[in-house]
């Protein structure tokens, strides 16, 4: 039995309707409890900053793509390398760090639960072999089901049904957290080098556009009851005037869940872009948040762009190579059979460059717009907009309009007439940073039944105590303070351990792979299904008994069985 | 018994159809593999136990004797090498890496000799490339390039190009191009619609030709270039650009010859060039099963594919400095561990020279080149036989391959598993 006891902590934890009150926080077994006995290892915060372990609903840091944009990068390699030091190995990289790269800078932050936002179905178990060396944060995976036949031909048949059942025999063959559609119908198109328009221009050879397939998975992902919503990455990203497709898409939804939002809309700054071309490219950020502010069933997270290297990483295999014919780096691309595809290529957002900072701009104003901060997550859809450890800036410029007319001040001059963000007083407080960073992340993902994002009795131990004063430091004044107290924290603290203190990591951890199970009667069970069976006997290069994700790949776990309405 | 959906362990295709027959603790007989895996199926010889080498004769050892031996000459050593790596399940793999790290030692794997140089003009350039289904399934026009498939990967042919059929190409052979490109004629080049022969070492001129034509400035080629006659070129661009879906295979032909990575730049950028046009993808044709699971390991571990060394703490990469051919030649290495792979077979004379100088481990289930130029060799389970684990595909796609013996042979993992915990109990804070 291992028993913690928090002292003096400075506590803002949003799910539990804590905004701000000094108590002490009792730990035993990894789970948050009401007391402690007189034996328990005593930290004193000493009023410090203290959360709930951060938690990323939205970044890439595990699997084939993620893994190729390290191998094709050893620049970016060579600008992130620590030495082995006590329990830490050795790390590299600096947009895309290695494993555990990744894993200790993220625990130096105070993040305890991660989401890999992007996973190729037939490629899973690579995730999940990365994952078993992610060891300080528990770990989930959203699923890729953009470009797949056999739910592309089961939407054509108008079968929604045979859509979720599809979906459920996926999700529990490799392991899955939730369902993600990139660029819907896109990457099917990408197959043959092209790409949809918007939600209403149908897949080639498949008869089905983007809208179809969304709505259906919509109604799916319900039918299946998964704790979280369909993930989407909206069609069109990147391209000037993609604010209709954006707006027309979230107009699709219906508010189906009493619990959740029922669509979470990923790195929304690059789909509320105006203009007809990079001439009069502007922000379309307002109407895109008053969109959101309308709908209470869509969660949108940031998809803020930082100043700086970084290198982009998508499933959307079309825009990738669009980007690539703009910036002419490298490019690397990946398509999967039969599901979706991917790309890489490395980028610098300039400051100087028009485009790039009306990017940064948007970003900021889709938090400081969205009135609601459950839903407005924090995230860089790392590495896309900015590595993840970018975040305590972003933090910092949402709660300092200090901060950001003295960055507004170094941007491009003509931005100003691009944008809305000089005119936006908002800054946020302790607690809505707190919602932004983990609570509404649980919320959304539908893990706070679990325990996550929140400090209530019975809650997993996961928490994070920041080298700052809340209630003393004025974070619009003193935003450097903020930046460096989000930066390090003073204790990170996973189940009911310390894994790391000012910035080192002290074991070598052991997280827990978070997925679904979907629960659906033997008439939908497709691993009877004669149709679905062929698809693998004919047209998979991988024979149907060699495809799902093997327990030997998931070492600790915690499964989420639903009862599907199958 | 028949095993059906067996993993082959033996080159980068990584075929998971083999109907494997077991009968008395033996594999009798597999259906679905061509002659390279059945006869790595049905492979005997296997060394009984581990060997030590004392004066000019073997002795045979115990595990424990032997794992002994292995972790007090790598404590002992000053700039460890661990070579080979592309033979083995990623798990032992893994932990190879920490065990590399741990004692500040190198570590590389067969693609320093191998595809090396297309790994480097991947870091240039990128890599337009996809599974090997997304080829089967659409792709109305094949190139192989420099490369063999009914010699070095026979079935690629039949489950992923020339004849398999796929969603769109219900009858490939009717439907596919095939294009070969090769220095001589060879049983590939005799399936293709149209071959290509070119003068050895002209692998870049004629990719220039190439990309050329593709950028509309053809005119200004000579009447050959490389050997091959302009018309030649011109038809090839022509088939390319019409296509709806290329894919372009490459081996060793292109990227150990002349040019080197240079060539496999070139044959990049111009499947980069198609893609403005239409469809164009590019892959390697890698040898070993699990070479490019020892690529992907050693990249979300260390950062880097290959020629690793940790000898300041860091992971630090400079093929040509930190690859297992320049530490031996250079005869800094004074400690080599090798782990599936036979470099005694392949690596220049200066470097078995220095092999023999110095102590050598290898981990092996037979007897090889290698094995004269060691001092120890331990035994162990085949990856996919006798022991299960991870191995990724040529194209990325990672299956897991099945146990369909039972054996006393410990695994890869186990062995170096129980060395590396020894190690961690001297070096580990």
């Amino acid at each position: 039995m291992s028993e913690i006891l928090i002292k003096n902590a400075y506590v803002i934890d949003p799910i539990s309707g804590v905004n701000g009150e000094t108590m002490d926080i009792a730990i035993r077994d990894g789970r948050i409890v009401e007391d402690v006995g007189g034996g328990a290892e005593v930290i004193d915060a000493r009023g410090a900053l203290t959360l709930p372990g951060g938690i990323d609903s939205h970044t890439h840091i595990c699997g084939t793509k993620v893994n190729f944009g390290r191998y094709m990068s050893p620049e970016d390699m060579r600008a992130g390398r620590t030495a082995r030091h006590g329990y830490m190995h050795a790390t590299s990289g600096y947009s895309v760090p290695t494993t555990y790269g990744n894993s200790y800078r993220y625990s130096r932050m105070g993040y305890t639960t991660l989401l890999e936002g992007a996973m190729a179905p037939l490629e899973a178990r690579h995730t999940h072999e990365e994952f078993l060396y992610t060891p300080l944060q528990d770990t989930m995976a959203n699923a890729l089901f953009d470009g797949n036949w056999s739910i592309l031909e089961a939407i054509r048949d108008g079968d929604t049904k045979r859509v979720a059942a599809i979906i459920g025999w996926f999700l529990t063959a490799v392991k899955g957290f939730a369902v993600k559609l990139t660029n819907p119908g896109g990457t099917e198109a990408w197959g043959w080098g092209k790409d949809v328009t918007c939600i209403h221009n149908p897949v080639p050879n498949f008869e089905v556009s983007p809208s179809e397939i969304i709505t259906a998975v919509v109604k799916a992902n319900e039918m299946l009851r998964l704790p979280h919503s369909v993930h989407l990455h909206c069609n069109n990203l990147g391209k000037p005037g993609n604010y209709t497709c954006t707006m027309g898409t979230l107009g699709l939804i219906p508010d189906l869940n009493k619990k959740r939002q029922t669509l979470y809309a990923t790195h929304v700054q690059f789909h509320s872009y105006g203009g007809s071309g990079w001439s009069d490219f502007c922000s379309k950020s307002e109407p895109v948040a008053n969109v959101v502010n309308m709908r209470p069933q869509i969660v949108i997270d940031m998809g803020q762009v930082m100043f700086g290297k970084t290198t982009t990483m998508t499933a959307d295999g079309p825009m990738e190579f669009n980007l690539y014919r703009l910036h002419h780096d490298k490019w690397s691309n990946h398509d999967v059979e039969l599901e979706t595809g991917s790309g890489i290529i490395p980028v610098l957002y300039r400051r100087k460059n028009l485009v790039n900072a009306v990017m940064w701009a948007i970003g900021l104003e889709l938090g400081l717009l969205v009135k609601d901060p459950w839903q407005c997550i924090m995230a860089t859809d790392n590495p896309n907009g900015a590595p993840f450890v970018r975040y305590p800036e972003v933090i910092a410029l949402l709660m300092s309009k200090k901060y950001r007319d003295e960055e507004f001040a170094t941007v491009h001059p003509d931005t100003e007439s691009r944008v809305p963000l000089p005119a936006i007083e908002r800054e946020m407080d302790w607690y809505e940073i707190a919602v932004m960073t983990r609570a509404a992340q649980a919320k959304a993902l539908g893990i706070v039944d679990i325990g996550k994002g929140h400090l209530g009795v019975g809650a997993e131990a996961d928490v994070a105590i920041y080298p700052v004063r809340a209630d003393e430091v004025d974070p619009a004044v003193d935003y450097r303070k903020v930046i460096e107290a989000f930066g390090k924290t003073e204790y990170t603290i996973k189940r009911g351990r310390v894994v790391s203190r000012r910035g080192e990591c002290l074991v070598d951890g052991n997280n827990t792979t978070i997925w679904v199970k979907p629960k659906i009667s033997e008439e939908y069970n497709m691993a009877n299904d004669p149709d679905f069976i062929a698809k693998f006997d004919r047209y998979y290069t991988v024979r149907m008994s060699n495809y799902p994700v093997q327990d030997e790949y998931l070492k600790r776990n915690l499964c989420i069985e639903t009862e599907a309405e199958l | 018994m028949i095993i059906k959906d067996t993993v082959c362990p033996f080159c980068g295709c990584l075929c998971d159809d083999i109907e494997v027959t077991v009968e008395d603790g033996k594999i009798v007989a597999t259906d679905n593999a061509c002659t390279l895996g059945t006869s790595k199926f049905l492979g005997d010889h296997r060394m009984k136990s581990p060997i030590r080498r004392v004066g000019k004769e073997w002795k045979e050892i115990s595990y424990d004797e032997a794992i002994d031996y292995t972790v007090d000459m790598l404590l002992d050593a000053d700039r460890p090498l661990l070579y080979g790596w592309s033979g083995t399940h990623g798990e032992a793999q893994c932990v190879g890496v920490h065990m590399a790290e741990l004692l500040k030692g190198v570590i590389d794997n067969t693609s320093s000799v191998c595809h090396g140089p297309s790994i480097l003009a991947i870091q240039e350039v990128g890599h337009p490339g996809c599974t090997l289904g997304q080829v089967k399934n659409r792709a109305d026009i094949i190139i192989y390039w420099g490369c063999n498939p009914i010699d070095a990967h026979p079935r690629h042919l039949s489950r992923y190009t020339r004849y398999a059929n796929g969603f769109f190409l219900e009858n490939s052979f009717r439907d596919r191009k095939v294009i070969v490109v090769d220095v001589r004629k060879s049983q590939t080049t005799n399936l293709a619609d149209e071959f290509v022969q070119i003068k050895p070492g002209c692998d870049y001129a004629v990719l220039s030709a190439l990309r050329a034509i593709v950028r509309g400035k053809g005119d200004d080629l000579p009447r050959t270039v490389g050997g091959v006659q302009r018309e030649q070129l011109f038809r090839i661009v022509d088939l390319c650009k019409k296509a709806k879906f290329g894919a372009v295979y490459f081996g060793l032909g292109l990227t150990m010859t002349a040019g080197k990575y240079k060539n496999i730049r070139n044959a990049i950028e111009l499947v980069d060039e198609l893609n403005r046009h239409t469809k164009f993808t590019i892959s390697a044709m890698r040898g070993h099963y699990n070479v490019y699971g020892s690529n992907e390991v050693n990249t979300w571990m260390t950062g880097y594919p290959f020629g690793i060394d940790f000898s300041r703490g860091i992971a630090f990469y400079n093929p040509g400095e930190t690859t297992a051919v320049d530490i031996l030649a250079r005869k800094e290495c004074d400690a080599c561990l090798i782990v599936a792979s036979d470099p005694a077979a392949h690596f220049p004379r200066p470097c078995i020279e220095h092999l023999a100088e110095i102590p050598v481990v290898q981990i092996d289930p037979y007897a090889n080149a290698t094995t004269a130029f060691c001092d120890v060799q331990i035994p162990v389970g085949i990856t996919g036989i006798d022991a299960a684990g991870t191995a990724y595909r040529m194209d990325g796609v990672p299956i897991r391959t099945k146990k369909v013996l039972e054996t006393a042979y410990p695994s890869d993992e186990e062995i170096l598993g129980s060395v590396y915990a020894r190690i961690q109990e001297v070096r580990q804070p």
